[in-house]
């Protein structure tokens, strides 16, 4: 092709105008899989590259080696929805001169979009692309090595970013078309060997949980579901990963199928339990940010009322047309929650960071009903207390908190917790619960955090709403 | 004098306890609560040590988030093995 955009990775990188300072951006599709930021960012060290800020939507245990890359000075400064592994922990021990700043998916849309995140040179990888720059999540191709499904978190930077470069295992015959990014925005392709391990990115067929705590907190979450006003034909539901939040989908199945209850849409991370329902007729349309596995990645490419969305069209708070602000019902996981009904994803109860804010605050905020599952005591460590560790989603933002000892519904919602109550639920005030937790554990020392700010985490409107510590 | 003894499990929600003989008490505690229990886990062994007349030993404990009665049924189950000796039956 006269004007092919196929360039080496070290070529790319120059064209781009990539200098010190400048930021340097990356989606999570691939997760613990993923093989593109460590080539890159191995790659700009190579190159002499220092002082970048990287700017991810989510970073892994995968993403160890950039430990090294903070020490040399490659990477100064880094945005991300998580991190986890020994990077976090590294992080939370004081690795970085700078705080580390977290955003939710929909609140980094919203920071792109306003400008607020400037991304510089954007380095996307995609299970295929022609050698214009058409790249989707998925192949077409006989040679399909690594497929995430959606690229909902690379299209905002697709959009934005100065300089777009796309970076593919599969390299497939223009046009490649439908396409997720389109090549009008793709400055160089780059071919590698393998941008993510799929073993890792997929986690295959539906398994149910077999844990019969998980399986109790999803039945309860159920009954909360039934029993509220939104559980009525056309609603539309979103749920986390997590053994009970995905149980929750298959306890409310059997009543839609029961009471001839449709849902009009699913949102959100996409997984085969919602794929399964969307195909046997009872959800309409499955809106699809991020492909939780193989199920899904595979549907996204074969149907067209499973559709892709960006972060941005998926969360936003700042586009008042993004899907969650049409979310009847969400239901959602929790390391912590507390007596104000604040909840943190973030931060371990020994104060490292482990965890992803990922699209809790957008989802939690604009749903009509936002459902916080989780068990009273994990271990030892206590999910129910008297204050959260870090504030990730203002207690404002949830309705019901679902535990395996009983419920607590947020004093704003009266009604809700009448209708509950009325519907033979088991509903306590959210500081018993929390009393019951101590009971059990005893009152746990404080944290030794230091006095070294190590994290920033924003609210999805671009405020500040929590700082974390040092370890 | 007691002899070496184990009581317990490294799953989830369990406490592995070993005992040999020493002079004096020592208890060495890894947790994966360390931060927020450590203190509490270690005075819980000592005392249910204690209460068994048992002073002069060195503890090991690696916790993985056990409750204080799974503790306890632990640290004794290794004392009653180290002693040979079953407060349960008296």
């Amino acid at each position: 092709m006269r004007n092919s955009k196929l360039r080496s990775l070290e070529e790319a990188i120059r064209l781009s105008g990539l200098r010190n300072g400048m930021t340097i951006s990356f989606h999570h599709h691939f997760r613990g899989g993923d093989k593109v930021v460590n080539m890159v960012v191995d790659k700009l060290a190579e190159m002499g590259f220092k002082d970048l800020h990287l700017a991810a939507s989510s970073l892994s245990d995968v993403h160890t080696p950039l430990i090294e890359h903070i020490r040399n000075g490659v990477i100064t400064k880094i945005s991300t929805s998580g991190m986890r592994g020994d990077l976090a922990d590294a992080v939370s021990h004081g690795l970085m001169a700078e705080p580390v700043i977290f955003r939710s998916h929909g609140g980094r849309g919203s920071a792109i979009a306003s400008g607020e995140l400037k991304i510089d040179v954007a380095f996307l990888g995609a299970s295929s692309s022609d050698e214009l720059g058409n790249a989707c999540g998925f192949s077409r191709s006989e040679n399909a090595k690594s497929i995430c499904g959606s690229l909902g978190y690379a299209l905002p930077d697709a959009q934005y970013a100065k300089h777009v470069v796309v970076i593919t295992d599969d390299l497939v015959a223009y046009p490649n078309m439908p396409q997720s990014i389109s090549a009008s925005v793709v400055e160089s392709v780059v071919v590698a060997d393998s941008v993510g391990d799929s073993s890792k990115i997929s986690a295959g067929a539906i398994r149910d949980s077999k844990n019969p705590r998980d399986i109790l907190l999803a039945k309860q979450a159920a009954k909360v579901i039934l029993a509220s006003p939104y559980f009525k034909d056309g609603f539309s539901i979103q749920t986390g990963t997590g053994g009970a939040s995905l149980a929750v989908v298959k306890y409310i199945r059997e009543s839609m199928i029961e009471k001839g209850i449709k849902a009009s849409f699913a949102l959100g991370g996409i997984t085969a339990h919602m794929v399964k329902l969307h195909e046997e007729g009872l959800i309409g349309h499955l809106i699809d940010v991020q492909s939780f596995d193989k199920v899904a990645a595979e549907s996204i490419k074969n149907d067209p009322m499973h559709r892709e969305v960006s972060a941005i069209e998926y969360a936003s708070g700042m586009h008042t047309g993004s899907a969650t602000h049409a979310l009847d019902i969400v239901i959602l996981s929790a390391l912590e929650v507390d007596t104000q009904f604040n909840v943190n994803v973030l931060v371990g109860s020994d104060g490292v960071i482990r965890g992803a804010i990922g699209g809790h605050q957008d989802t939690a905020q604009d749903s009509a009903l936002s459902i916080i599952v989780c068990p009273l005591l994990r271990g030892r460590i206590p999910c129910v207390v008297p204050k959260v560790t870090t504030l990730i989603t203002p207690g404002s933002s949830v309705d019901v908190v679902v535990t395996e000892y009983g419920i607590a519904v947020n004093p704003a919602r009266p009604e809700l917790a009448e209708m509950l109550k009325e519907a033979g639920l088991n509903i306590l005030d959210i500081k018993a619960l929390a009393e019951k937790a101590k009971s059990i554990i005893g009152t746990p020392d404080p944290l030794p955090f230091g006095d070294k700010v190590v994290g920033i985490v924003m609210n999805r409107d671009g405020s500040v709403l929590d700082k974390i510590y040092n370890v | 004098m007691i002899k070496e003894a184990v009581a317990g499990t490294l799953e989830s929600g369990d406490i592995l306890v070993q005992l040999s003989p020493a002079e004096g008490m020592t208890i060495e505690l890894q947790s994966s609560v360390a931060a927020q229990f450590g203190r509490q886990i270690k005075e819980l062994i000592a005392e249910t040590l204690k209460g068994l007349d048992i002073n002069d030993v060195y503890v090991k404990a690696v916790d993985k988030g056990a409750l204080d009665c799974t503790i306890r049924a632990r640290v004794t189950a290794a004392a009653v093995r180290s002693t040979g000796k079953d407060v349960w039956k008296d």
